[in-house]
């Protein structure tokens, strides 16, 4: 749902860089756990982005997989469901790897 | 805002040019996020954003705070539709804001601090997912008026979208219903995570359903170490005190007495 007001931020952002030229690709990073769904901010690109510098361009979607920290090794590791637990009996907390939702790159002209 | 800086790759194949730009999709609802922030507490206001599912009971917890809290108060609601608990409060003395966000799944930065402030900018990105309801009229001698409080902003229930959009809070609570089961910090991380204070509601509730609590804190833990946890009932008042006693305290810490 709230990938309707983050599509608009991302053309937004993408018209600025491109300051007046055709923007043709963005490329976004979303981590798994940023709670943004890839398809949905496509599907609202496509809407938008109409008569707009961003219209027609491709949109790639790099994706990271969420990691926690051990508290006891320092390993990253990758949470199981219903778990915090570390490949090494420690427990893990939270970490920003997964959560990252940004515009890499644009490219225009 | 400051012009962005390019860098410029090789061009590839084609004659396009591909810039860099690395910035946070986030980022401009948390910079005006800020700014309301600083105007908040420029006026020693509050501001405590009021997260959990729909039916956690945020409203019933929110009446009892702001009664026991002998400080002025002023609420912001948010709602999909209605303006079922703005006149709910209202009805009670409470002074309060409707917001109707029209289907959008959460309150973002622009939405509220035009709302609050009265001063809506026409045109402002971000705005188009949301509207003021009726009872937003009341915000032109309400809010821009309210200073020296408390600044209740109760979210869309959902414990997805509110916790990723920054609104101008001091801190984010967090109330949870022993009804929405023990498992909600595993499958919802991020609002566990992220809450500054937690309220377990309808703990009057706990001898008549399964409701598994050191399974529910243990997962709370993990994601966060430092939040207090405070069983509450909207329905009795038991625990509000404790509830009041944190948010005095922290919010004499940040905007004074």
């Amino acid at each position: 749902m709230h990938e309707y007001s983050l599509t608009r931020n991302i053309i937004e952002t993408a018209a600025e860089y491109a300051g007046g030229a055709k923007v043709r690709k963005i490329t976004l990073v979303a981590g798994e756990a940023s709670g943004v769904s890839g398809e949905s901010v496509r599907l609202y690109f496509g809407i938008i982005a109409e008569n707009t510098p961003c219209a027609g361009a491709e949109i790639e979607i790099e994706s990271v997989r969420p990691m926690l920290r051990c508290k006891s090794c320092g390993t990253l590791f990758e949470r199981k469901p219903f778990s915090f637990e570390c490949p090494c009996g420690g427990e893990g907390e939270p970490t920003e790897i997964g959560r990252e939702f940004y515009i890499k790159s644009v490219e225009v002209g | 805002m400051p012009p962005p800086e390019r860098v410029i790759d090789t061009p590839e194949e084609s004659n396009t040019v591909k810039i860099d730009v690395m910035r946070s999709v986030y980022d401009k609802n948390e910079r005006l996020a800020a700014e309301f922030n600083a105007k908040l507490t420029g006026r020693r206001v509050f501001c405590v954003n009021v997260l959990g599912a729909p039916g956690a009971g945020k409203t019933t917890v929110l009446i009892r705070i702001v009664e026991a809290l002998g400080a002025s108060a002023f609420v912001i609601e948010g709602d999909i539709e209605s303006d079922i608990d703005a006149r709910k409060l209202k009805a009670l003395g409470i002074p309060a804001l409707q917001i109707n966000t029209g289907g959008a799944c959460h309150l973002d930065a622009p939405i509220v601090a035009d709302a609050f402030l009265g001063a809506p900018s026409a045109g402002e990105a971000g705005r188009a997912s949301g509207r003021a309801g009726d009872t937003g009229k009341v915000s032109a001698d309400a809010g821009r008026d309210f200073s020296g409080g408390f600044l209740f902003i109760e979210n869309i229930g959902n414990l997805v979208c509110p916790a990723e959009f920054m609104i101008g809070e001091h801190v984010k609570l967090l109330v949870c219903a022993v009804t929405d089961g023990s498992d909600k910090p595993y499958k919802y991380p991020l609002a566990f995570e992220k809450a500054d204070i937690i309220l377990l509601n309808k703990c009057d509730l706990l001898e008549y359903i399964d409701f598994d609590r050191d399974f529910f804190l243990n997962g709370v833990r993990k994601l966060n170490p430092s939040a207090p946890v405070v069983h509450v009932s909207g329905k009795t008042g038991a625990g509000i005190g404790e509830a009041v006693k944190w948010l005095r305290d922290r919010a004499q810490n940040i905007i004074g007495s």
